[in-house]
């Protein structure tokens, strides 16, 4: 194709972009702006994946049917959003088999937080509340983002995501008004996640390499500091109403920007998280990994099965 | 006042049933062999914990002292639960999972259906609702039955395997005792012997399709009705309890 076309359906492209206008699988668009979309609903569809593995380790022990009736349902509904956040990426071209594997051989990323463990049933409610709602802050504005199969899968995502916030708050609030022994359990849980639910925001905006042309690209609203502002200012007094204090001694309401001040965040303990260097890194992708090595024998019977039928329609 | 108590043992026998099996699926929530499939034996999972909820709490109501569903599902000692050993098991591979599921479910489904015309109308609510479950559960663990034993050679041996294992837990799930025998007088509850028919059948049409043969071994464990279980229950029940064992008397 010569350059000047290209340039013509590139500015045909960024016109449809500013005026709102939803690109869809079958419309032309650059190729970074098709990689980039790929690389983060496929990175989002491999964390809801993985991120039914802390929580899946709670399902066994949860302390009544009820809550493990409800974290059950939790569970399945990431693996729900999983599939259509693979299917949305297949619509630009990926394989979802490949995808899975670029997780497995360490090749793709899915969000840090899930390489923590988690180590009480408080932690149930800490993740549904901080790491749902940081989840929530990120995922709202992908609901107008501009390509529109991700748009859409993110409205049907954040309707539940905002169900498992709320869940997740409740098991807090429980915790927090029960014995000694709860609360602490309560407050223990939030000084482990909090900083890490911060992370979730991603590096500070001078260091993050895909903002500014996600921004114009209308697959980001927000920049990731305006994210975490936000968050920190839901959250914070959401802990105090229940009694828990925030894990960090900076915390000062500001006046003149109307939001909390908050202190430095270790941005080594993310890179080395980021990196592998998680406590649950290699836990998590050895369990995936050993998820689909284990399947293979029941995929290829699948398979050979569906040809045994296809052959006898046929014959 | 004799019928109340008997009910409450019948109840803990379909109860335990569904908590058992449900708490064996729910350790594989995030492992399935692909994702459809995790969701899938997650949802059944979802439905027997629902099940056995309802009939916990029924049966909560008639015990000798009134108890909750959440008492007797975490509260109890090994000897008190009255689940058959099948829904015990270990999930094994993906083929033992399903085996299980498909013996049970193929005994489920009938008894659910026969319970429909219960003189004990909340007992015929509950399988009512369990029923539309039950029966999505019986299709799912069919079709996959006759996948893998007519799908690749390998696929046909372990789940051949896995039937030679499993078949010689199942036939405990047509227990009966006198329990039974005034409960079925009353025509609360049919016999279990009204059952065992239908059940064959399912299995004959499901193997056969399937290319599975049955095994010659037609030996028949028996036990956990009367709370005698295999040595994996307690380990299964440590790990179910443990909440409610290290911090008891608490709401959560």
């Amino acid at each position: 194709m010569m350059d000047v076309d290209i340039q013509d359906l590139e500015k045909k492209f960024q016109d449809k972009i500013d005026q709102d206008i939803k690109i869809e699988p079958n419309d032309w668009m650059p190729d970074a702006y098709r990689k980039t979309l790929i690389r983060q609903i496929s990175q989002h569809a491999h964390s809801e994946v993985v991120g039914m593995l802390p929580e899946g380790n709670w399902i066994t022990r949860a302390p009544n049917l009820r809550r493990k009736a409800v974290l059950l349902a939790k569970v399945q509904d990431e693996a729900g959003h999983g599939l259509y956040l693979y299917s949305a990426a297949e619509t630009l071209g990926a394989d979802r088999e490949q995808t899975i594997d670029d997780l497995h051989s360490g090749k793709a990323k899915y969000s840090s937080i899930f390489n923590y463990p988690t180590l009480s049933w408080a932690d149930m409610g800490a993740i549904g509340w901080l790491v749902d709602g940081a989840a929530i802050m990120n995922q709202v504005p992908l609901c107008r983002c501009s390509y529109g199969p991700y748009a859409r899968a993110m409205i049907r995502v954040c309707k539940e995501e905002s169900f498992h916030q709320r869940q997740g708050f409740e098991i807090m609030t429980k915790l927090a008004s029960g014995t000694a022994e709860q609360k602490e359990m309560a407050q223990d849980a939030l000084n482990r996640f909090w900083w890490p639910a911060l992370m979730m925001f991603g590096p500070i905006d001078s260091d993050s390499s895909h903002t500014e042309q996600s921004m114009r690209w209308k697959i980001k609203r927000h920049t990731n500091d305006e994210l975490r502002q936000m968050f920190v200012d839901v959250t914070v007094p959401q802990a105090e109403s229940i009694g828990l204090t925030v894990p960090d001694q900076d915390i000062k309401w500001n006046k003149s920007k109307e939001g909390y001040d908050y202190g430095p965040i270790d941005w080594d303990e993310f890179w080395q998280v980021v990196g592998g260097n998680g406590p649950c890194n290699k836990e998590r992708v050895d369990a995936r990994r050993k998820a689909k090595e284990d399947g293979k024998w029941v995929v290829e019977a699948a398979m050979a099965f569906a040809d045994k039928r296809n052959a006898k329609k046929t014959a | 006042m004799k019928e109340k108590q008997t009910l409450y043992k019948y109840l803990l026998r379909m109860g335990d049933d569904s908590l058992i099996l449900g708490q064996r699926l729910s350790e594989l929530c995030g492992h399935g062999p692909i994702l459809e499939e995790d969701i899938a034996l997650t949802n059944i999972s979802l439905d027997l914990i629902g099940q056995a909820t309802l009939l916990l709490e029924y049966a909560g109501e008639l015990a000798p002292e009134k108890k909750t569903n959440d008492e007797l599902a975490y509260l109890r000692i090994e000897k008190e639960y009255v689940n058959a050993l099948l829904v015990e098991q270990p999930n094994g591979h993906f083929g033992d999972t399903i085996m299980r599921q498909f013996l049970f479910d193929a005994y489920r489904k009938p008894l659910l259906e026969k319970l429909l015309d219960s003189s004990d109308k909340r007992l015929a609510g509950i399988a009512e609702k369990a029923l539309k479950e039950t029966k999505y559960h019986l299709r799912h663990s069919s079709e996959w039955v006759i996948r893998l034993g007519d799908g690749t050679e390998e696929s046909h041996n372990k789940i051949q395997n896995s039937l030679e294992s499993l078949l010689r837990y199942a036939h405990e799930l047509f227990f009966e005792n006198e329990v039974d025998e005034l409960l079925i007088a009353q025509g609360i509850v049919p016999s279990a012997k009204s059952i065992f028919p239908i059940w064959e059948k399912t299995l004959h049409a499901v193997f056969e399709e399937a290319t599975l043969s049955l095994p010659k071994n037609n030996w028949k464990f028996q036990g956990g009705r009367e709370g005698r279980h295999s040595e994996h229950m307690g380990y299964l029940l440590a790990e179910m309890q443990y909440m409610q064992r290290t911090y008891p008397n608490m709401e959560w």
